[in-house]
């Protein structure tokens, strides 16, 4: 069995190899505990038993690999999730937004788009939306495309209006979609200054200058080598001064970029650059 | 010559009852327990967050919620954060995923346990307590595979004894025991001369 384990590792980085020679998707920085699980979840569910299998199919069968794609990162994500982030952004990062002559803002790792239209919303309510040009990005091509539909499931909506009024919402949530039977589609007015595209963050690079990043739920599933890259990409990609918001059980604290940032809220994971000239 | 404990780390998991189940057995080690402790106990996904306090009142150990690439240290007890799953790399620091229930738990103690086997290998010391789920049997089947070892709350002392039932048909365990004798022999097993 001690010999299976270091196999396992083995046919594990293997498989991982042969996604990043072939495809460019670079798993190799993941945290591994996880991604062996997903693998490991992929095979039970395509019915496979060994890692070679797999390896070849996904080598040989690009469909394959496109689900084994849709697995491998984590998709879960909700509108305003964590309302007492957005309520502590308007609290305190909006009075400096309002300051800026335009922003730009990136949502990086968006996935399908829930954080981004509500972060459209709170900007429109704060009347920032119109000065502000927003990128969504994620490497998920699938995702992404869901991100621009903007269209989901009406059995989440019961959640999402509640982290909406807890979140410290102005209007009616209901203001900002159209509900067709069992979904509903974000208003179009909400997608006018928003650019979906593809960015990788192991491979990809810096991204212009923004005043605010979002990257939330997603540095959790690299290893340490990899936040740094991505931390070391926010922070050239901001002004100083500029705002970074990552999820709640992410910190840059464990990072070589932490001397860097300032807290703005602690508890919900929101810093600011502070270069000193 | 004499080695010391082979065990680097003891992996615990409970469900209903286990608040209960852990005071007892973490209240009879002391500050100095040689071995880092990583518990999952389901909860509620927005409760829970007051564990470590519960536990840590009655306990000599220093409890804590586990952070995300914290290093693993001995004399510390690691809890999963609710509605997380709590993973060990082989580097020995934790990582949290959101990935789906496994079991209908996050956290899992299948997902704790296999990714412990991963980190610890044959140096490891997996627990399952009281519970009325099925949560944590292939995990501890995993652990006892690779060379681990294997202890069982005895179902007869458990508040719910599905769990401790289910962790006993799936694999051999090495120890069986009554709840108020664990701690002690935990106790016994690191500190125990290997020769
Ligand atoms: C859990 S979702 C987070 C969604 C949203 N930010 C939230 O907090 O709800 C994680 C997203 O990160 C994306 N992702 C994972 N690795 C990435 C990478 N290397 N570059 C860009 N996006 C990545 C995944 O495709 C997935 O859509």
């Amino acid at each position: 069995m001690l010999d299976d384990i270091d196999n396992q590792n083995i046919e594990l980085q293997l498989l991982l190899q042969a996604i990043y020679l072939k495809y460019g998707y670079d798993f190799r920085n993941y945290a591994k505990a996880s991604v062996r699980r997903r693998v490991e979840h992929f095979m039970k569910k395509e019915n496979l038993n060994s890692f070679a299998e797999t390896q070849h199919k996904i080598l040989y069968e690009v469909n394959f690999f496109d689900r084994l794609l849709l697995d491998l990162s984590v998709n879960v994500t909700e509108m305003f999730r964590d309302p007492n982030f957005y309520r502590s952004f308007r609290q305190n990062v909006v009075p400096f937004l309002k300051k800026q002559p335009f922003l730009k803002i990136w949502h990086a790792g968006c996935a399908s788009g829930e954080e981004v239209y509500s972060m459209a919303i709170l900007l429109k309510e704060e009347g920032l939306y119109n000065k502000s040009q927003i990128y969504a990005t994620d490497m998920n091509q699938v995702i992404l495309n869901q991100a621009k539909e903007g269209i989901y499931l009406i059995n989440r909506l019961k959640l999402y209006t509640e982290n909406y009024q807890k979140a410290g919402g102005k209007e009616s949530f209901s203001d900002y979609y159209i509900a067709h039977y069992d979904h509903v589609v974000m208003n179009k007015s909400l997608k006018e200054n928003i650019l979906f595209s593809d960015h990788n963050l192991a491979t990809d690079g810096v991204f212009g200058e923004m005043h605010v990043i979002f990257c939330r739920n997603v540095l959790i599933y690299f290893n340490r080598d990899l936040q740094n890259r991505a931390l070391g990409l926010f922070n050239d990609s901001l002004i100083n001064h500029g705002i970074l918001c990552l999820g709640s059980k992410e910190s840059i604290r464990f990072s070589e970029h932490s001397n860097i940032f300032v807290d703005v809220d602690k508890d919900e994971k929101i810093y600011a650059k502070e270069i000193s000239l | 010559m004499q080695r010391k404990s082979p065990y680097k780390a003891i992996v615990i998991g409970s469900s209903a009852g286990g608040i209960n189940a852990l005071t007892k057995v973490l209240s009879v080690l002391p500050a100095d327990f040689p071995l880092p402790i990583v518990i999952v106990q389901h909860l509620h996904p927005e409760s829970g967050h007051h564990l470590p306090h519960i536990l840590g009142t009655k306990s000599a150990l220093k409890i804590k919620q586990a952070d995300e690439k914290e290093l693993i240290k001995k004399g510390w007890v690691y809890l999963a954060p609710p509605n997380y799953h709590l993973l060990i790399e082989e580097d020995f620091t934790f990582s949290l995923s959101l990935e789906s229930p496994v079991n209908y738990s996050r956290p899992s103690i299948d997902v704790l346990f296999e990714s412990a086997v991963y980190a610890y290998r044959q140096h490891l010391i997996g627990i399952i307590l009281t519970g009325a789920n099925h949560d944590g049997s292939l995990g501890l089947k995993k652990i006892k595979e690779t060379g681990g070892f294997t202890i069982v709350q005895d179902p007869k002392t458990a508040e719910a004894d599905a769990m401790p039932k289910a962790a006993i048909e799936a694999t051999t365990i090495d120890k069986i025991l009554p709840l108020q004798d664990i701690g002690l022999y935990l106790l016994q097993l690191v500190n125990r001369k290997y020769n």
